[in-house]
């Protein structure tokens, strides 16, 4: 019963009806997130921070202390320092890129504090640098991408067009997809990080036989590409993580995003109650519809707060214990963690498409059921 | 490689040129006649797409949308010429790059106070979007023809204000000989805040026309700034001549580095490899290029010895 009211209560909690947090069994956490709030990434800090905060609403057992890391590792370091050391928080989160996250998380869980991920999922902390009080409520960077290759497969795609980023994640995501995919990919192309004009690259697909475009460009490299491609006359298929595609971008590529298809762990139309429950009371608390990364804001502090129910964070293997179990009612449907601290999850294959005025997702299916990464082999704890 | 992916590919270096030249005649006119290096130039950029995207989604017009984002980059120019800039010509240049940084983060989070933090939609209009056949069989995005137009419209129309006006007289005086002009009787403050607007101007243009095809986000100035700066290296610092021909030369080296060095390694490398190492040089190819130019001319392929 102590669950379920629980979860009764983080309802209510997020309900935002402002009710006083009153679990008798909760102890007290302080939280530090440390997320991108300014420069060209805020969009995706502000999410995480926004679904985060409104999970957590109203539980005055949760502290939480707001940094902005401005998307530059060295700042995000000192953040942590200064979180750790003089603002004593027990529990870590809010980081958005893989290269920030690679900086912080082994020294903070050296520090002997837990570490939420709700957006990045570097493969080194998946397998090997793997730690007890790193929990990761997201994905495994190569999730999205093995789920849209063991996709194309199934779909009748014979010939693709790879692209992305000349950058670790960039290239993480390519293997991710080629590590399931069974065709033939007909070229692979890396571009600069940052990059604004894809004229060059759309004339190779042009002259190139593929069937289909595979992307992952994430942020304003994706709109910038979705744009171009759109205005180009190319008429093939286009597919990449659910990255490009997300809300908070949906809306600046507009009708020319429509019928792509991409995979994700979420989409607003999942059906079961946590979900419309979020979807609702997010619009309704902000005035838009949430991406994936609110969804992922969402999910940690459901997660955090489901753990803080169980046990106090000050023993330490009590708390990670009551993490493991990850009894929490995800906006996801399922959701349990493997032995790496990484979820198995489903993953969908969503396709853009237009709800009255609004571009939005659509799922159409499961790519990859119960998907888990291949990295936890590697991971001894 | 097919020779239409080719001349597809030099038509793309040509467009990215153009649009480079936007940028980079502001920056070299400023620098010419003012001797000030303007970092914010590229917020004036970011300006221009803002307010391209915010009157395109009141009143749905294009042109309306163009004419706003020429109008708000020229009037933020002045404005932070009037407040600012007038107070470092003096200085020294480490003051005047400082000063202007201040001005991109004042920018940046100004703009993100103003529109938010996600990205605005701006879309081509309806009648310049789709491709167009070009002789030959070219399948060519009909806005980017567009962009090459007006970009070499807006060098051929400064080309005659430089060469042939009272006003260009003025700046190529101004850029000879900052006190003879005023002690001639020029109104040297009222010149420096045109030619400010001047510049802010044709960066918002470029704002604006790219941001139709780009994401319109807070901070797309500054990526397009560094290459401006390159431009106007090459081409010559404060020669409108230099800036057109330094951003053509950019503009296709770039794109066609990128095209064709990964096909050229190929051809003695392994397929992988090639594509590792083309790319990387690829990406360096117009710095290269800059060196290249400054071992033969140092001041630049049209600038003043």
């Amino acid at each position: 019963m102590k669950i379920k009211s629980l979860i009764a209560a983080v309802s209510i909690a997020a309900l935002g009806s402002g009710a006083a947090w009153a679990d008798a069994h909760s102890s007290k956490v302080k939280v530090g997130m440390i997320t991108t709030l300014s420069g060209g990434g805020a969009g995706l800090g502000i999410d995480v921070r926004d679904g985060f905060m409104l999970a957590a609403k109203g539980n005055e057992n949760l502290e939480l202390v707001i940094e902005d890391d401005q998307r530059k590792p060295d700042i995000a370091v000192q953040l942590a320092d200064k979180l750790i050391q003089s603002e004593k928080v027990d529990v870590l989160t809010g980081i958005i890129w893989s290269n920030l996250a690679m900086a912080v998380v082994p020294a903070a869980t050296a520090q002997g504090k837990f570490y939420l991920s709700p957006n990045a999922g570097p493969s080194a902390l998946a397998g090997k640098g793997c730690s007890p009080l790193y929990f990761n409520v997201a994905w495994q960077n190569d999730a999205f991408n093995e789920a849209a290759g063991a996709w194309a497969n199934e779909n009748g795609i014979k010939k693709v067009f790879l692209m992305a980023p000349n950058y670790p994640a960039g290239q993480d995501m390519i293997a991710g997809f080629k590590r399931t995919y069974k065709g033939d990919v007909v070229e692979e192309v890396y571009t600069k990080l940052g990059q604004t004009d894809y004229a060059a690259e759309i004339a190779q697909m042009r002259a190139s036989d593929a069937d289909t475009i595979y992307f992952f460009l994430p942020g304003g490299m994706g709109i910038s590409f979705m744009k171009q491609y759109a205005g180009s006359g190319v008429d093939k298929a286009v597919m990449g993580p659910a990255f490009s595609f997300d809300q908070g971008i949906l809306g600046a590529i507009g009708d020319a995003a429509l019928g792509v298809k991409n995979t994700s762990h979420w989409s607003k139309d999942i059906d079961n109650e946590a979900n419309k429950k979020f979807v609702a009371d997010f619009q309704a608390e902000y005035g838009r519809l949430p991406s994936l990364y609110a969804a992922q804001g969402y999910d940690t502090a459901l997660l955090l707060q489901s753990a803080m129910g169980k046990a106090d964070v000050k023993d330490a293997a009590a708390f990670q214990a009551a993490l493991e179990e990850a009894d929490f009612a995800s906006v996801r449907g399922k959701f349990a963690f493997a032995p790496n601290h990484h979820p198995i999850q489903d993953i969908f294959m969503r396709e853009v498409v237009k709800e009255g005025d609004v571009v939005t997702n659509k799922v159409i299916g499961v790519a990859s059921p119960d998907h888990q990464d291949v990295y936890g082999a590697e991971c001894k704890m | 490689m097919s020779l239409i992916l080719l001349i597809e590919q030099v038509l793309n270096g040509i467009q990215f040129g153009v649009m480079l030249f936007l940028m980079a005649a502001g920056l070299t006119l400023i620098f010419g006649v003012m001797g000030l290096i303007n970092l914010a130039h590229g917020s004036l950029y970011m300006v221009g797409a803002f307010a391209a995207a915010a009157v395109a989604g009141w009143t749905g017009s294009f042109a309306l949308a163009l004419i706003a984002a020429l109008a708000a980059a020229a009037a933020a120019g002045a404005l932070v010429e009037l407040l600012v800039i007038r107070r470092l010509y003096d200085r020294d240049h480490l003051d005047q790059v400082l000063a202007t940084f201040a001005l991109i983060l004042i920018f940046s989070e100004g703009t993100r106070y103003i529109f938010g933090s996600f990205p605005l939609f701006l879309d081509i209009p309806a009648a310049l979007s789709g491709p167009v056949l070009l002789p030959g069989g070219i399948l060519y995005p009909l806005y980017r023809l567009v962009i090459i137009a007006v970009g070499l419209l807006v060098a051929a129309g400064l080309f005659v204000l430089i060469a042939k006006t009272r006003i260009g007289i003025q700046i190529r005086a101004g850029e000879a000989d900052r006190e003879m002009i005023a002690a001639l009787g020029v109104d040297i403050s009222k010149l420096y805040t045109l030619v400010f607007a001047l510049g802010a101007a044709l960066a918002g243009l470029a704002g604006a026309l790219v941001g139709a095809i780009q994401s319109v986000q807070v901070g797309m100035g500054e990526p397009v700034l560094i290459l401006a700066f390159v431009v106007i290296v090459i081409g010559g610092i404060g020669s409108i001549k230099g800036a057109l021909i330094g951003a053509l030369l950019v503009g296709l080296t770039d794109t066609l580095g990128g095209a064709l060095l990964p096909t050229l390694f190929a051809t003695f490398m392994e397929p992988s490899s090639a594509n590792t190492i083309g790319s990387a040089v690829a990406s360096m190819a117009i710095y290269i290029l800059m060196a290249g130019v400054l071992l033969f001319k140092p001041s630049g392929l049209f600038g003043a010895t």
